[in-house]
C-alpha cells in the first residue's frame, strides 16, 4: 500500500495519539500523520499539505469540526478527500449535520480500532 | 418536536446509565474493567478533577475526580507513555476521559443525546480544594476502581426542561 497522508484534528493531543494508534492498528501503513489542535489549524495544514484522509473532532475551541468541514468545502481545500468525524456527540441530528456539512463517515468516542477500520478503509478504497 | 426531558427523568437519573458509561469508556479506551465501590477510597492530597458542562435541555456537569497517581495510570493506559508527574498530557487525557463519559452518559437517553450539548473539558489540579455545587436538582456520585486506581464520577443536574 502506498503512503497514506492523514490529517487528525482534535483539541486533545492525547486523543490525536490514540486516533493515530488506531489507524496503525487498523492496518494503515505506511502512515504519515499531520496534526491540528483546532479547525483553524487544520485549514492551515490543508493549505500547505496534500492529504488522503481527514479525521476531525466536532467539539473544539476556536473553530469546531462542523465549521472546519464547511470551510474545507467552501475553500475547496481537499477536493475528493474523505472526511470522518470522530466525536462524543452521537445523536442522529449530529450525524445528519456532519453529513450535510460534507462528512463521509462518523465514529463515536469511545471507539475501537476495529470500528476505525470499518469506517475508514472503504472510504480510502473508494477514493 | 422533542418531548420534555422531564418525561424521561427516570431514565436521566437512572444510576445504571452512569455505570454502563464508565464501563464502556474504560473498557474501550483503556482496556480496563472497572468495579464500582460502595465507598470512596482515601484520596491523595494531589487530585485531578475534570469538568464537562451540559447545556440545553439539561444544565449541569459531569465531574471526574481522581488522585494524581491514578490520573497518571489512566494516562499511561491511554497513551502507552510513562509519567513521573501530572503534566499537560495527563491533564489532557483526564479531560478526554471526562468528555467521553459525559458523551456516553447523555447518549443513553435519546432526548438528551439530541438536545444537550457538551462544553470542552476544564481540568483542575492541586491540593486541598473542594468542589461545591449549589442545590442540584439531582446528583449521581459513584466510586470506581480498576486495579489499584480509584476515581469518582459525579453527574450534577442543575435543571431540566
Amino acid at each position: 500500500m502506498s503512503e497514506i497522508r492523514t490529517l487528525i484534528v482534535d483539541d486533545s493531543s492525547v486523543m490525536r495519539k490514540i486516533i493515530e494508534r488506531a489507524l496503525r492498528q487498523a492496518g494503515l501503513d505506511p502512515l504519515v500523520v499531520h496534526e491540528a489542535g483546532s479547525g483553524t489549524e487544520g485549514l492551515e495544514v490543508l493549505k500547505a499539505q496534500h492529504v488522503d484522509l481527514i479525521l476531525s473532532d466536532i467539539n473544539m475551541p476556536l473553530m469546531d469540526g462542523l465549521e472546519f468541514l464547511r470551510q474545507i468545502r467552501t475553500q475547496n481545500l481537499a477536493p475528493g478527500v474523505p472526511v470522518v468525524m470522530i466525536t462524543t456527540e452521537s445523536s442522529e441530528e449530529h450525524v445528519r449535520q456532519a453529513i450535510l456539512a460534507g462528512a463521509q463517515g462518523y465514529i463515536r468516542k469511545p471507539f475501537t480500532s476495529e470500528q476505525v477500520k470499518e469506517r475508514v478503509m472503504p472510504l480510502l478504497n473508494a477514493a | 418536536m422533542a418531548l420534555s426531558l422531564r418525561e424521561s427523568a427516570h431514565l436521566v437519573s437512572d444510576p445504571r446509565n452512569l455505570d454502563a458509561s464508565v464501563e464502556e469508556v474504560f473498557h474501550l479506551m483503556l482496556g480496563a474493567d472497572c468495579r464500582r465501590e460502595a465507598l470512596p477510597a482515601a484520596i491523595e492530597a494531589e487530585t485531578v478533577t475534570a469538568v464537562v458542562g451540559f447545556g440545553g435541555v439539561l444544565s449541569g456537569a459531569c465531574v471526574f475526580r481522581t488522585g494524581g497517581s491514578a490520573a497518571m495510570k489512566v494516562a499511561t493506559r491511554m497513551t502507552g507513555m510513562e509519567f513521573a508527574e501530572v503534566d499537560d498530557t495527563v491533564e489532557d487525557g483526564i479531560g478526554e476521559i471526562c468528555n467521553m463519559l459525559a458523551g456516553a452518559w447523555k447518549g443513553k437517553v435519546p432526548n438528551l443525546a439530541a438536545n444537550c450539548g457538551l462544553s470542552v473539558p476544564t481540568v483542575i489540579t492541586g491540593r486541598d480544594y473542594r468542589i461545591h455545587v449549589q442545590a442540584p436538582e439531582f446528583q449521581l456520585r459513584h466510586f470506581y476502581r480498576f486495579e489499584d486506581a480509584c476515581f469518582e464520577v459525579t453527574i450534577v443536574c442543575d435543571s431540566m426542561q
